[in-house]
């Protein structure tokens, strides 16, 4: 992402026109995208025009249109966002609130206007902006009969393929249908690898999986390279790394990540950044339960303390539609910074923010134990469902 | 002219495109009439409330039939009971008048043993309470409604506020001046305030409405979903007795009859890996002839050649390349053979930590065990310690139900048969496995050598094992091993554990009946694919069989359904008493030695019989005293080693389970995290 200009008054309402560059962008820019804010692109419209006989054509016309955003959708299998408001300016084509959907295009600038823009929303931009952050890993977490190819980009997790075949087992004095099964299967895996990986742009592969399997998957695949003479494979071959995992579950993700010998390749990656993060998060619920909260009302609770060492969040909650919601998470985030306090804006997307997300969304380790609130009092809020 | 449309040029894409067209209204995408509408589109609104039905019990077992039929057949009242019954219901009726329906009073009458006055209460007690659920679902609509108003009035406001904001920005428009900037701010405002009023009244409307339509369908759903939950609880229940029975004596009788009156047992080993669990089975089963010499004699030949002589017996279990490979068992190896007096279904599990999938697999389907354990110094201990799998294997086979367990202390002769040493290796595990929750007139120690073939079949001669050991070999052993109740005569089940192709029509799934008993040419339903088809065969240890019962290790042969349909972990059942199905359930749970504290949200995989899925942890209900099952503490934050614990379980994909007070066989999982067994827990109530 591109950040062109930038224009934020002292009441904090302005406007910034930014262009996106890569898909991922597009996930940057639906988190900061929200209902009420105005947003000006270029886009395509159909228009009807009807002459003077009554013969009706209709041609499609390029066009820069501004929006009051009504709703947004971001589709993360092809990393495209529409946006969907009304008109709020004349144009020669469109009337004055008419409906209009917007799909923001790649290398095509946009503006977008807040009447509130906050300390999350700004930072967002600024890590969207930094080209240090892109690094890109595929993963390849498998196990007998069922393996995930995933993209691992610095704020977005993928699953780009999910292989499932039933492998019958070994059965005694035939064990002819088990390996043809398995052969099958790490064809479709290879198959999937080659389909959806771009080696141009990947750093690395990881290949996780428990017991055996990932390196009789390797050495088929690249046997099968050899003889189809398939160039691709055998030139990156460098980049594919074995590391263990406990299963072929996409969760088994973090686990691959974790990997000492990954984390160190990896080490400048938002995703392994998080799932360390999360793990401090329940090493200190082990050791020190008093001084690992989760849930806004107790991490609220522990703010007013000023105990907040460092708050895990994910993102999810600021793209909250309702204003009072948003805000008070917003609050809770820049008291925690104001405190010298860190805050770790976790991506929904990633497999650690999704454990997160299941654990209200938010979490944080204190400084100095504090005493846990009575029952009673949060009740109400987990009653809900 | 104008009516000839250029069709040659005509470009389709822009008719699909689904871009509004210039002035037209949002809600007239659809082309339906109304009186279609009114025909096709089901509408919840339409249907009569459904609230005053009585309260769905969770899962009790009371049925749902007629209320004519009701206390006639299903309870068989006394004729003096049915007097009390009637003179009861009339007094009742005085007092509720029609309010409340006969089943409901019957039931309660029945409950409350002809009491009235105890039975006036009941029925009133679950009569407010669906009288105050349906309060509070009225104000929650109403709640809603003024919500949504109350947001639209806000959303305007925002809108127009955007309106003034955006008014003032700036662009450095390059063609016109239509950018952001606008000449007359006032007129734009007005402009804009005309449409916003002119529109706001249709779309405040809607809005609201669906709001309306939205919570009446919440409300219907769930009480749709009682609804459904009532019927399925309902529908185990009806039994055709007289049928039944005829057929009971039959298949129990047969069972007696069957394999010269021999017993089935099935057996599962298991330990640490490289304790030698294959070796030692494989030389079993030589020694019993199952394996004949010649075969023998060339994997003899072959290990030796692939450098591995040691492992010769192994290979009698082990049959895939990968696993002669590289000396390792990968999946559970299944065989057979004969004792005395049974007939044992044998399965060798791995035991290597990236494998206990499979080894639950194998366990979940065993009713004894035989724990392997290393007795050369160093190994013992290092498959003993935290992170070895003797403790993992000992404790989920205990949790997955096996009761009688014998320990194989192998490879005696590396040390001497020192009596030291098996005293000492005893103690150890004496204490360890009384923990795990076995008794110790269940558990056998039995000192072995599984290279040797020293007390194996028949007692060892050697003098230094003879001089202090007196006790049974291993084959006596597990001659001796009690085998358990089945529940014959509870409704068919069999957990898919396998599904292959076999030549012939139609397709083979193996696996163990927990419960019930099958003929050939009976109906099935498999779930959760919810299909039904017929089974064409039955196959028992390599023998075609013309029925099964409980406990056997089956494969069926079936058709008329796809293989596709069929994955392991399905379970079939009998098409007139179906397994529940669902991605939301109850469980306590007993919490093993786990690293890090298990949080709501927590992603673990459940094993579920022949199932692996993965599922997410919902909600901490309450942690509760280890012995008692008193509530200690109601919504922890998290769960610690040794709790134990009432937790809710979600799961990605719908499986099939039975509670744990219905079948004991099959309400018992496991629960895994990142390679360590975290829990081990039983079903305690099927959400949804």
């Amino acid at each position: 992402m591109k950040l062109l200009r930038k224009s934020i008054e002292k009441d904090n309402a302005g406007q910034v026109t930014l262009m996106p560059e890569e898909p991922e962008d597009m996930w940057h820019a639906y988190n900061l995208l929200r209902p009420g804010d105005s947003l000006r692109a270029s886009t395509i419209r159909k228009v009807q025009t009807e002459s003077a006989t009554g013969s009706v054509g209709s041609n499609r016309v390029r066009t820069t249109l501004t929006l009051c955003v009504e709703t947004i959708d971001f589709d993360s299998q092809a990393c495209q966002l529409r946006v969907k408001g009304t008109n709020i300016q004349e144009n020669e084509y469109v009337k004055m609130g008419a409906y209009h959907t917007i799909e923001l295009e790649p290398n095509r600038q946009f503006t977008l206007a807040k009447k509130q823009w906050d300390s999350v929303v700004l930072e967002r931009i600024e890590q969207a902006c930094d080209p240090a952050w892109s690094a890109d890993v595929a993963a390849v977490v498998m196990q007998e009969g069922l393996a995930h190819v995933c993209l691992v980009t610095p704020s977005m997790t993928l699953t780009r393929a999910k292989v499932e075949v039933n492998i019958p087992r070994k059965r005694r004095g035939s064990c002819a249908q088990h390996d043809r099964a398995l052969e099958r299967f790490y064809e479709q895996v290879a198959q999937a690898i080659q389909r959806h990986i771009n080696f141009d742009v990947v750093k690395c592969v990881l290949v996780a999986s428990p017991g055996f399997v990932r390196e009789q998957f390797c050495d088929y695949m690249f046997q099968q390279a050899v003889k189809t003479d398939n160039k691709l494979l055998l030139e990156n071959r460098s980049k594919f790394l074995q590391v263990h995992s406990s299963s072929g579950h996409k969760y088994a993700l973090k686990e691959a990540l974790c990997d000492p010998a990954v984390a160190n390749r990896l080490s400048d990656t938002k995703a392994a950044g998080e799932v360390k993060a999360l793990d401090d998060f329940y090493k200190m619920l082990q050791h020190e339960p008093d001084r690992a909260f989760y849930g806004l009302k107790h991490v609220e609770k522990a703010n007013e303390a000023m105990a907040i060492d460092t708050l895990l969040i994910s993102d999810e909650l600021f793209r909250h539609q309702d204003v009072a919601t948003r805000s008070r998470y917003v609050k809770l985030v820049d008291s925690v910074k104001e405190n010298m306090g860190t805050v770790r804006i976790f991506s929904s997307l990633h497999v650690s923010g999704e454990q997160l997300g299941q654990l209200t969304g938010v979490a944080a380790i204190l400084r100095f134990p504090v005493a846990e609130l009575s029952d009673e009092e949060d009740e109400s809020s987990s009653e809900e469902d | 002219m104008s009516r000839h449309r250029n069709v040659r040029g005509y470009n389709y894409d822009e008719d699909f495109e689904d871009e509004d067209l210039y002035g037209q209204s949002v809600e007239d995408d659809y082309c339906i009439s109304p009186s279609t509408a009114a025909q096709f589109i089901y509408s919840r609104r339409d249907k009569p409330s459904v609230l005053t039905e009585p309260l769905a019990e969770e899962y009790g077992h009371e049925d749902a039939e007629e209320p004519a039929s009701y206390f006639t057949s299903n309870h068989q009242l006394t004729g003096v009971d049915q007097a009390r019954l009637y003179s009861c219901l009339d007094q009742m009726r005085e007092v509720l008048a029609e309010s409340v329906p006969e089943q409901v009073m019957v039931e309660a009458v029945l409950n409350s043993k002809f009491d009235v006055q105890k039975a006036l209460d009941l029925v009133l007690a679950q009569d407010s309470k669906g009288n105050t659920k349906a309060e509070t679902e009225c104000t929650v609509i109403t709640g809603k409604a003024t919500e949504g108003k109350s947001r639209e009035s806000q959303s305007t406001r925002i809108e127009s506020e955007v309106v003034r904001k955006v008014a003032k920005m700036t662009v450095s428009g390059k063609k016109q001046s239509m950018g952001f900037e606008v000449p007359c701010v006032v007129a734009e405002e007005n402009g804009h305030g005309a449409t916003a009023s002119q529109k706001r009244p249709s779309s405040e409307d809607t809005s609201v409405t669906s709001g309306l339509v939205e919570t009446v369908s919440k409300s219907a759903l769930s009480s749709q979903t009682t609804q459904v939950s009532e019927e399925q609880s309902a529908a185990p229940t009806p039994v055709k007795k007289s049928n039944k029975m005829k057929q009971q004596i039959d298949v129990k009788a047969e069972l007696e009859k069957r394999q010269g009156g021999k017993q089935l047992l099935n057996l599962v080993v298991i330990g640490h890996v490289d304790a030698g669990k294959s070796t030692l089975m494989g030389h079993l089963l030589y020694l019993l002839g199952n394996v004949n010499k010649r075969t023998m004699h060339k994997y003899e030949q072959e290990s030796k050649k692939a450098g591995k002589a040691s492992f010769a017996y192994a290979w009698v279990l082990d049959e895939t390349g990968e696993e002669r490979e590289r000396g390792v068992t990968m999946d559970v190896g299944m065989t057979k053979f004969e004792t005395k007096t049974k007939v044992i279904t044998l399965m060798d599990a791995p035991g290597h930590k990236d494998f206990i999938p499979n080894m639950i697999t194998g366990a979940a389907q065993a009713d004894v065990a035989i724990l392997v354990v290393d007795a050369s110094r160093g190994e013992f201990e290092a498959g003993f310690e935290t992170g070895g799998q003797t403790r993992e294997h000992g404790l989920l086979v205990r949790s997955l139900g096996v009761t009688q367990l014998a320990v194989a202390v192998n490879k005696m002769d590396q040390v001497n048969w020192q009596q030291e040493r098996f005293q000492e290796i005893t103690s150890k595990l004496g204490q360890f496995l009384k923990q795990a929750g076995f008794k110790e007139s269940d558990v056998a120690y039995i000192p072995t050598s599984g290279l040797g073939g020293e007390n194996l079949v028949t007692k060892c001669e050697s003098s230094e094992l003879t001089k202090w050991y007196k006790g049974k070999c291993l084959l006596e052993q597990i001659d001796y091993f009690k085998p358990p109740q089945r529940s014959v005569e509870k409704p068919f089940r069999l957990c898919v554990s396998d599904v292959f192709k076999d030549q012939g029509s139609g397709f083979c799934v193996t696996g163990k009946i927990e419960a019930g008993y099958i003929q050939v040419g009976e109906r099935l339903l498999a779930m959760p694919p919810n299909e039904t088809c017929t089974a064409k065969g039955i196959t028992l240890h390599d023998e075609p069989v013309d029925w099964a019962a409980a406990g056997d290790h089956v494969s069926l042969t079936l058709t008329g359904m796809d293989i596709i349909k069929i994955n392991v972990g399905c379970v079939f059942c009998d098409p007139k008493e179906p397994i529940r199905v669902c991605t939301r359930f109850r469980a306590r749970v007993l919490i093993f030695n786990i690293e890090v504290p298990l949080t709501k949200g927590f992603p673990v995989l459940l094993h579920y019989q022949t199932i692996s899925e993965p599922a997410t942890i919902r909600r901490l209900l309450s942690v509760l005293h280890k012995n008692t099952g008193e509530v200690t503490k109601k919504k922890p934050k998290f769960l610690t080693k040794g709790q134990n614990a009432l937790i809710e379980l979600q799961t990605q994909r719908p499986v099939a389970l039975e509670l744990y007070k219905d079948f004991k066989e099959l309400g018992r999982f496991m629960l895994r995290y990142s390679g360590s067994t975290i829990a081990a827990g039983v079903v305690t109530e099927i959400k949804e």
